[in-house]
């Protein structure tokens, strides 16, 4: 911490922190070398593609080529106002919302219960990681298997509890329960990774305190909610970050699963982008429309870097 | 009495939640399984239960998945991006990461905040303009596109896990070393690389993990069926002809999901040591 804020005010101080400062000093152009490959890159195929994107949702371009004529913000006026894109924003925010509560309160519990040992928790722990390190797109079309109108296990595994008489449900046929569906997929995929992070924050925390806590009489609830949970919160957001950066910016369980389907009820942003931007041929409008997750994305972003940034100065 | 039947209730209740949950995560997994070796009269019966062979195990969807389509060519195509992107990624990502953590003045932890935020910035956005620039380098339909691309990905969050990482090891290794005649380049190579394998390795498993799930540039950039990757060929090639082998599917899913489960099984400590050190301070 010393040496870096002493590095642009060398002459102010100590002789002990001045020859460390001069040794950096001398080779911050070192620092300039070892970065500049990484910042060269992102720079020339993230930034600039991005800056491409953002004239594109400006212009009239189509993949045939076209003219790449400016046409200001009609783009962005005309996406509003289409019921289409209103829907997918509700229901991006339905989508990410939703799982994202239901991850935080399972991986809290799951982590928990991963606290202590137990005979097996090595395979436990395979089987939690699976769906996380399973390629999404191939798991997806397991889920495609288990939804099947005709042949879903799941009707199946109802029909014999009872719950269910006759055919069964079509899990990705009719609005509520296809939202519910693409919800239990993105839920088991992302689990896996909310449950590593929280495991090592609950792992960080020092037994001394869950001791002391234990002494004082704290029972289960009064001990999670006055003792672990604060110690953990800036955990939690880190892995609730994650969560959200994925949810929103992915669309493959939708693309193999419903293809926002039915009647556009599980379209969200970033899968109406791709349908209009790739499918639908017109660039501008799906840049135009993928823009939109970016600043939902900044903010989510800002918010837990303060958020982070308080918890580390404190 | 009573402190007994509270343990009962404790155990209950974390054996309950393991049990739910572990069923919901490996259940995809299992019903690959069943599915993949059942014959195909016995799969299509709706008087069957599911879960129970009522002829024989058979191996002919494993057959016509490796003999009659692309899988093992895709299998191929996934392993040469991975290796090759896993390797930018190292090569970029580490050295940034440690000049982030050390070598720079105050524009350090802007930099670092500005690299992370790339990461935000989704394949849904770039994949229209990097389409074109794809196309202008002569890329397009070529693996060689999704090797120059997908780091895009995965240099950012790297960068920023091996900063973290690079913070937790004292200054003062660094300072020995350099005290001892190494110059400060040669005090990273000798010392600060060689304790920091456990972060490069989650670093590797992370990137090779990203290029396995990446689904966005691979279907827009790849068009032949030769160049897939595994992760595009099935979903797209398999689900997308008009009658549906679910039995070959699920083998595809099968291997393409759980061998390279069982090989990160053996670096999940690791893994998670290394999560907790570029994310908890």
């Amino acid at each position: 911490m010393e040496a870096s804020t002493s590095v642009a005010h060398p002459q102010n101080s100590a002789p002990n922190a001045k020859s460390r400062a001069s040794i950096l000093d001398s080779e911050s152009w070192l620092g300039w070398l070892l970065i500049a490959p990484a910042v060269l890159y992102i720079t020339l195929l993230v930034g600039l593609p991005f800056l491409m994107a953002l004239y594109y949702s400006v212009s009239d371009t189509t993949t045939g080529g076209g003219s790449m004529g400016f046409v200001g913000l009609r783009n962005f006026t005309a996406v509003i106002g289409t019921p289409k894109f209103q829907t997918a924003l509700k229901n991006t925010l339905t989508f990410g919302l939703i799982s994202q509560v239901l991850i935080l309160i399972l991986s809290n519990a799951l982590a928990l219960a991963l606290q202590r040992d137990f005979p097996g928790k090595r395979l436990i722990r395979f089987l939690i990681l699976l769906p996380w390190v399973a390629p999404i797109s191939i798991g997806t079309i397991a889920w495609l298997w288990i939804f099947d109108s005709t042949y879903s296990v799941l009707n199946w595994m109802l029909r014999l509890t009872g719950l269910v008489q006759g055919q069964g449900y079509m899990w990705l046929g009719l609005p509520h329960l296809a939202m519910g569906s693409i919800i239990a997929v993105n839920i088991w995929r992302q689990l896996p990774l909310a449950t590593v992070i929280l495991l090592a924050g609950y792992g960080s925390i020092p037994q001394d305190i869950h001791d002391a806590a234990a002494v004082d009489g704290a029972g289960f609830w009064r001990h999670f909610f006055q003792v672990t949970l604060p110690l953990i919160l800036p955990i939690t957001l880190v892995a609730l970050l994650f969560g959200l950066i994925f949810t929103f910016t992915d669309m493959v369980i939708i693309y193999n699963l419903t293809r926002g389907g039915p009647f556009d009820t599980t379209q969200v942003l970033a899968s109406l982008a791709f349908y209009t931007g790739i499918a639908g041929g017109d660039l501008a409008e799906g840049a135009a429309i993928a823009l939109f997750l970016f600043p939902l994305l900044l903010a989510v972003a800002l918010g837990f870097l303060i958020i982070a940034h308080r918890t580390e100065v404190t | 009495m009573t402190e007994s039947l509270r343990a009962w209730g404790v155990r209950l209740t974390r054996a309950s939640i393991l049990g739910v949950l572990t069923f919901f995560f490996a259940f995809p997994f299992l019903w690959m399984l069943i599915t993949a070796f059942k014959q195909t009269g016995d799969l299509y019966d709706l008087k069957h239960n599911p879960f129970l062979f009522y002829e024989s195990p058979t191996l002919e969807h494993v057959k016509r998945l490796f003999y009659e389509t692309l899988y093992g060519q895709w299998l191929l195509n996934t392993a040469f991006v991975g290796v090759l992107v896993v390797l930018i990624t190292i090569a970029l990502a580490v050295p940034a990461g440690y000049a982030l953590a050390r070598l720079s003045g105050g524009w350090g932890a802007r930099l670092g905040i500005g690299i992370f935020l790339t990461y935000l910035v989704p394949p849904t956005l770039l994949f229209i303009p990097l389409s074109r620039v794809v196309v202008n380098l002569h890329l397009d339909d070529s693996l060689w596109s999704l090797v120059l691309v997908y780091p895009t990905f995965t240099v950012p969050f790297s960068a920023w896990l091996m900063m973290g990482f690079f913070k937790a090891i004292p200054r003062d290794v660094e300072e020995a070393a350099m005290i001892d005649g190494y110059s400060r380049l040669g005090a990273f190579f000798r010392v600060v690389v060689p304790i920091s394998m456990s972060g490069i390795l989650t670093v590797a498993i992370f990137s090779f993990t990203l290029v396995m799930q990446e689904f966005v540039y691979a279907v827009t950039f790849i068009s032949s069926v030769r160049n897939m990757t595994v992760g595009i060929g099935v979903p797209t090639f398999l689900v997308h002809g008009d009658v549906y082998f679910w039995g070959s599917l699920m083998a595809g899913c099968f291997i393409a999901s759980v061998p390279v489960a069982i090989l990160y099984n053996f670096f999940v400590d690791r893994f998670i040591s290394g999560f907790t050190m570029g994310a908890v301070k």
